[in-house]
């Protein structure tokens, strides 16, 4: 346990943000507030990516002479991957703002639960 | 020059046309490429279909930027992506005919060019997912039909204004999916190193008790369910299918699940593999369970409906049940019969989506009161209606028996008798909500006797009875779409 | 914040750098760490900052919307151009190999397919990011 904690408190951090974006996108009622939680649920998985790729002492795979003396390196897939997601975030947030502002400007609200009397299950 | 290009032409063509119906101005231009477009991308679709399927074929393999497997993002064809494949753009084609008419009563015209980019950029990505081998490349390509599917969503807003908060929610739950998809997509690339399908498959053959890779299953399930919207994760897609526009709706209803039925089956099937997801992790026994409960739970929820549209979307539910069913039982004839059944599940509620919009662009809304005597009025519509809804039902000589007879023998085949007794359950239920549109149609006299209706005009009709036309095709002569499914199967690894 | 000099001053001193520095991390992405979305956004920063100091209506008269509107389908554009073109060359899509016949060099191509790819996700994501914050500043 300590030695997870010690090494790995990364992956712990990934999953207690996650639940807390996770709570935050589910549970709250206002919808700005959903979306900030959406935004912290999406980046504790860029945590999760990067830190999965870092080597103790690593360097950046570019670095031509440090690579020839046999110096290890980080694996940069993972970190280009999550820059991909990172983009897809910002759109999602973008898309998720925009209909905020579309559903303030109809109903005048952007609470979940006075939103809810317009609606029918 | 285009035969050996043709898996990323399926992808690239709609992608450049999406940004080009940007540029083409606020009148039918928009509207003029969409339709060319997508009857290309079905031609190619089908060209591909038609490769793959040839007895003893290898799957067609095609490496972006020349980069070789398991290095760079290859797309690779065989029979379950390209019939599927198939299914995605012929659905696309056929709307996009129905869509100048429905789409110039639904949406403003200064938004008609964003909506066909919308459109375009979403079918892009059901095509990309669908034909990818790639595991990063599916997450990047599902969020690309997600975000255009929220826009497209939210444009029913003219209509009525509650397309936002169901638009708004639906990216909540979708997002939510998407991002545990990416996230078990990382826990397996963490294990293996790779994202390579066929790649990943091999090197997760021996590491089912490793616990990353439990997580990783478990993390994609979840999100994988929340797309294909299985009971209880289907919480997005009622409102979402109801208040989208028409169009929008008889083309997501008929391929976004599906596209997420072969998502489920790629991952479970293929990179997990039989002998992980059902030997040892048994995940047939949570799968069948949903699977009774969205066909039972959802149908009756069907019933009780007003809005017709909703009342399709309720429907939609309990025949992903059916799907997933057949998926879950995991044998030759109920994969066969769950293959099968994306397609003619999407032929009949394309179709019957499609009638709907008619109906919405003669009187404006589609509620029960208002297809009351319609029958009379509208009759070559309302014909529409009840056939596609047999088949919904699965009467004989309609393309949803030919579905569910696999399913009940793949039941059978599996010693689960119980599970074939719900399939009956649910088709009595079906009966019972098609029956109510059945009876508002013919036997009920009109709300408003004294307006006119006229039938829909044919620009609407052909598209509509081209889609009920082929689910009766389908359900007389199945020997192409069975003989498709069984090829899908075998595919899939689960031979007779 | 139009009448504060200082601020003015400030802005009119960084702007050219920023979007130096923008244009830079673009084209140096091929060969180092950098590339079209990182200095896309750095290149709208620039503007954001102008339109932070002088308002919407200056910054629109401008950079106006529709040309934002075209750089963005435009960059998207030049990048899916880029791979259809390999297409024709011969190559399969997104090969750079096939965009030019360099035998001696061929880190060329290479070079060459990045830098025009580079600089379509570049104009898309600067032109995105600057029609995000206006939408949002607007309403």
């Amino acid at each position: 346990m300590e030695w997870f904690l010690q090494y790995h408190y990364n992956y712990l951090i990934y999953v207690v943000l996650m639940m807390i974006g996770l709570y935050g996108a589910t549970a709250k009622p206002n919808l700005v507030k959903k979306v900030i939680a959406l935004g912290m649920f999406q980046t504790a998985v860029f945590l999760f990516y990067i830190s999965m790729a870092v080597k103790k002492g690593g360097t950046a795979p570019i670095y031509w002479e440090a690579l020839r003396e046999g110096q290890p390196y980080t694996n940069p897939l993972p970190h280009v991957l999550i820059l991909t997601a990172i983009v897809v975030s910002v759109s999602t947030t973008a898309v998720a703002l925009a209909l905020v502002i579309a559903i303030k400007k109809e109903f005048g609200t952007v609470e979940a639960d006075e939103l809810g009397e317009f609606e029918e299950l | 020059m285009i035969a050996p290009h043709l898996p990323a032409l399926i992808v690239v063509v709609p992608l450049v046309a999406g940004l080009v119906a940007l540029f083409l101005g606020r009148g039918h231009l928009p509207w003029l490429l969409t339709l060319l477009v997508t009857w290309a991308v079905f031609a190619l679709s089908a060209t591909l279909l038609g490769r793959v399927l040839v007895a003893g074929a290898p799957p067609v393999e095609y490496a972006m930027g020349s980069w070789p497997a398991p290095w760079g993002i290859v797309y690779r064809v065989d029979a379950v992506n390209a019939f599927v494949l198939t299914i995605v753009s012929g659905i696309a084609a056929v709307c996009a005919v129905f869509a100048r008419l429905s789409v110039a009563a639904e949406i403003p015209a200064e938004r008609w060019r964003f909506f066909y980019s919308a459109w375009l950029l979403c079918l892009t990505g059901l095509l990309g997912i669908t034909i990818t081998g790639d595991a990063f490349n599916l997450y990047v390509l599902l969020e690309i039909a997600s975000l255009s599917t929220y826009t497209l969503v939210a444009l029913g807003v003219q209509k009525d204004r509650r397309a936002l908060t169901a638009a708004f929610r639906y990216l909540i739950l979708g997002t939510v999916g998407a991002t545990f998809l990416l996230l078990g997509i990382g826990h397996l690339y963490m294990k293996t190193g790779t994202l390579n399908m066929v790649d990943l498959a091999d090197r997760l053959a021996g590491l089912q008790s490793d616990r990353v890779v439990l997580t990783a299953f478990a993390l994609i399930v979840t999100g994988l369910g929340l797309k294909v919207a299985l009971f209880p994760l289907h919480m997005w897609l009622p409102n979402a299918y109801t208040y989208a526009p028409s169009v929008v709706t008889a083309f997501l209803a008929a391929t976004a699940t599906k596209v997420g039925a072969y998502m489920t089956f790629r991952f479970l099937f293929t990179v997990f593999g039989l002998r992980v997801t059902f030997d040892f992790l048994s995940a047939d026994v949570f799968l069948i369970g949903f699977s009774c409960l969205a066909i039972l739970v959802a149908s009756v929820l069907a019933i009780r409906q007003n809005n017709i549209k909703r009342l399709l979307a309720y429907s939609s539910v309990a025949q992903i049940g059916y799907i997933m069913l057949g998926l879950g039982l995991h044998n030759h004839a109920s994969v066969t019969g769950a293959v099968v059944h994306v397609f003619n599940h999407a032929v009949m509620k394309g179709g019957l989506f499609l009638a709907l919009g008619a109906v919405v662009y003669r009187l404006g809304g589609a509620t029960i009161g208002e297809l009351r005597g319609l029958g009379r009025r509208m009759p070559l519509t309302a014909a529409a209606i009840v056939v596609g809804g047999m088949g919904l039902v699965g009467v004989p000589a309609t393309a949803g028996f030919i579905s569910k007879w696999y399913l009940v023998a793949g039941c059978l085949h599996g010693d689960a008798w119980p599970l074939a007794v719900v399939i009956l359950v649910g088709s009595i239920l079906a009966l019972l909500y098609v029956w109510r549109v059945v009876e508002a149609l013919y036997f009920a006299v009109p709300e408003n006797p004294s307006l006119p209706v006229r039938e829909a005009p044919l620009a609407l009709l052909v598209p509509t009875w081209v889609l009920i036309g082929a689910s009766l095709y389908f359900g007389l002569h199945a020997t192409f779409t069975v003989a498709t499914a069984k090829a899908a199967a075998v595919a899939l690894g689960v031979g007779e | 914040m139009d009448d504060n000099v200082v601020i003015r001053t400030t802005a009119r001193v960084l702007m050219p750098f920023m979007m130096v520095f923008g244009l830079y991390v673009i084209f140096h992405g091929e060969g180092g760490p950098g590339g079209g979305f990182q200095g896309g956004v750095i290149l709208a920063s620039a503007f954001v900052l102008y339109t932070l100091v002088h308002g919407i209506q200056a910054s629109t008269a401008i950079v106006p919307k529709r040309t934002t509107d075209v750089l963005a389908a435009a960059g998207v554009l030049l990048y899916a151009g880029v791979g259809v073109w390999c297409l024709v060359r011969g190559g399969n899509f997104l090969d750079y190999y096939a965009l030019m016949h360099a035998p001696h060099d061929p880190g060329a191509a290479q070079a060459l397919g990045m830098t025009l790819v580079e600089l379509g996700v570049g104009m898309t994501v600067a032109a995105v990011m600057i029609t995000l914050f206006r939408e949002f500043a607007e309403s």
